[in-house]
């Protein structure tokens, strides 16, 4: 990977093979900068290319989400203006839509009690919507953690640390079935005793007690140890919703990927780099369409590309273009 | 990180399926025992944690203990919508189990709202909808746990658990009996029922006591003692069945007593108590066992 490479004369061809000749790449990128043995900054090729804002939509439209539905929660405790009551494991909209985290209601399906019809109907929206959208929308938009992940992750790419070893990517698949186990053989949602997702939110709006350890936690296991080691390789939450995510409409796409320079940025700020090789380098699939559940469609690898590859679209558009 | 995702999709086919396959095995071995003492760490702390304290009451239709961890989503929309702020949710490093809703009797109490609305919110049915009457909730039972300090045990009139009860008289009544220190006075003792005592905690919450009350709120199971099924209380069966299951019982007269009820034993005016039998001599110290028994 540290061969340097001449600038391609067919852009088409440099798409398509993984070994052709390149483009010059950016110094700022995160192959040009190893190339250069200097600091990577990815994303600075994007603002070049597209303007500060441009280079920052997705993220700042997932920041908005993020804070937006947090805001929604805590002008109620806030101000006494109840808009949404209740946290994400449950909660009810105006005093009238309930929704509910269909991943605690399977715990507590496995643990032996059969919810009332509220929580089974707002458990029922909420699954609908991710089956249909996209599961991990709830990880990149909704949930409060990934403040913490990817201000880790920021940091972590800021400092240059490296090194630092994940657990396996399908842990949370065990960790999920584990879970549920643990619910049925203890009859108790066992894991929301320690589960840092649900408590950060609920410690946000009922008060933290010793909360803050746990995300404090989280976050320096991102940061030191495990690149991405909570959201990406841990986190049972999302790995449920990884799962209910499978068949979503919404996806990425590596539409122009013809245009790709192969600068890494977008695998340096993704946070499952794994689901964007498929799309893009055509490994073991045709279309550029990012299918894997895993992807949470944060849309930051669209941000950061100055070739302006990527693209959100629909699962049945799997053209180039 | 990065080199295993750039490493072409060709080159890793090449590597042996057999040693990958053993690769991969050996990874989820390591993966699903990582997991596995992960759940089973949250499961054990899950059951350490599942004994509630003493002191914590949960909120009113709450199912026991055990299916109430299996069904409370911990959402807090009991909480919310207690318009005393009586609930509050654990905190990671409280008591109850983490996000549980739960509230302490000296600290605010419960006022039995009459529409019950923290059952009314529940979404999950962790506070069971069929409890509508709030004089039927049973959070706790009231138990006048220190006969040391509570001031009417000390013969005083303070009955201010008696008078904050919202089912006073019936929760709570006040039991004359003798105060056998001044041998003169009355002893009004608070006692709480527990057919009719909700658990409410306004009478712990109350007591004039300084610090720790005397009148105590405690989860039914510590407060109460488990019947005794096999004892057959008489009187109880005799009112079910209209009458002794033995027949009448022939009350044999007591000498000198003839004139009064069976088992009334009160002097009248001018009457003068019984001979008394002569008291014994207590046995000098170091006389062994004696049990003073004549044939
Ligand atoms: S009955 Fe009223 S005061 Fe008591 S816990 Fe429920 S809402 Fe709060
Ligand atoms: S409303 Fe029900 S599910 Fe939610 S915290 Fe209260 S008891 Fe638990
Ligand atoms: S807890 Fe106390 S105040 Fe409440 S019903 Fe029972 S005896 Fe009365
Ligand atoms: S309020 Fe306290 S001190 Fe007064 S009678 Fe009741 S238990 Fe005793």
């Amino acid at each position: 990977m540290s061969t340097p490479r001449a600038p391609a004369a067919d852009p088409v061809v440099s798409a398509q093979s993984a070994a052709s000749a390149r483009p010059a790449l950016p110094r700022s990128s995160v192959r040009g900068a190893a190339q250069l043995g200097l600091a990577a900054r990815p994303g600075v090729e994007a603002v070049a290319a597209k303007g500060w804002l441009r280079a920052h939509k997705w993220l700042l439209l997932r920041r908005l989400s993020q804070l937006g539905v947090l805001a929604l929660f805590l002008v109620g405790p806030w101000f006494g203006c109840w808009v949404v009551k209740g946290n994400l494991t449950s909660s009810l909209t105006l005093g009238v839509l309930p929704l509910s985290d269909p991943f605690v209601l399977a715990q507590s399906l496995a643990a032996g009690h059969l919810p009332y019809r509220q929580a089974l109907i707002g458990g029922g929206i909420v699954f609908a919507f991710y089956l249909a959208f996209g599961g991990r929308l709830f990880c990149s938009w909704v949930c409060p953690m990934n403040l913490v992940t990817d201000a880790a992750a920021w940091l972590r790419r800021r400092l240059g640390l490296k090194g630092g070893k994940a657990p396996a990517a399908a842990s949370r698949y065990w960790l999920l079935g584990f879970v549920l186990l643990a619910a049925a053989l203890s009859g108790s949602l066992a894991w929301e005793w320690l589960n840092p997702v649900s408590m950060l939110h609920r410690a946000l709006l009922f008060g933290f007690g010793l909360a803050w350890g746990l995300v404090g936690g989280v976050f320096l296991y991102d940061l030191l140890i495990a690149p991405r080691g909570w959201c990406g390789h841990l986190c049972p939450q999302g790995a449920f919703y990884s799962l209910l995510g499978r068949a979503s409409l919404l996806g990425v796409s590596a539409a122009r990927r013809r245009d790709c320079n192969d600068c890494m940025d977008c695998f340096a700020v993704c946070p499952e780099p794994q689901v964007i090789r498929p799309a893009l380098k055509a490994a073991g699939q045709d279309h550029p369409l990012i299918l894997d559940g895993d992807c949470t469609r944060c849309g930051r690898c669209i941000d950061v590309c100055g070739k302006s590859v990527f693209r959100i679209t629909t699962r049945f558009n799997r053209s180039e273009s | 990180m990065k080199d295993a995702n750039d490493t072409p999709a060709p080159a890793r086919a090449t590597t042996g399926t057999r040693s990958s396959r053993r690769r991969f095995l050996k990874e989820a071995a390591g993966v699903a025992g990582g997991a596995g003492l992960l759940a089973l760490g949250a499961g054990l702390y899950a059951r350490q944690a599942a004994a509630l304290p003493a002191t914590a009451l949960r909120p009113p239709g709450a199912l026991a203990e055990g299916d109430f961890l299996s069904a409370c989503v911990r959402c807090g929309l009991c909480a919310r919508d207690c318009p005393y702020d009586t609930l509050k949710l654990a905190r990671l490093g409280d008591a109850p189990a983490t996000g549980t809703p739960y509230f302490e009797a000296r600290g605010v109490p419960c006022e039995m709202c009459e529409d019950i609305p923290c059952v009314v919110a529940c979404p999950t049915g962790a506070l069971d909808h069929g409890l509508t009457d709030i004089t039927q909730a049973r959070m706790g039972l009231a138990v006048l746990i220190d006969h040391e300090t509570c001031l009417n045990f000390l013969g005083l009139r303070c009955d201010v658990c008696y008078r904050v009860c919202p089912v006073i008289d019936k929760a709570i009544t006040l039991e004359k009996s003798h105060n056998p220190r001044s041998d003169r006075h009355a002893m009004l003792l608070p006692t709480v029922h527990s057919d009719y005592c909700t658990g409410c905690g306004k009478c712990e919450k109350a007591c004039v006591l300084p610090g720790e009350a005397a009148i105590k709120v405690l989860p039914l199971k510590l407060a109460q003692g488990s019947r005794a099924e096999h004892y057959r209380r008489g009187w109880e069966e005799k009112e079910a069945a209209g009458g002794s299951l033995i027949g009448e019982q022939v009350e044999l007269p007591v000498r000198g007593m003839e004139d009064k009820a069976y088992g009334d034993t009160r002097l009248r005016p001018g009457e003068t108590p019984l001979p008394q039998p002569e008291a014994v001599p207590a046995a000098p110290a170091g006389s062994g066992l004696d049990s003073r028994w004549k044939p």
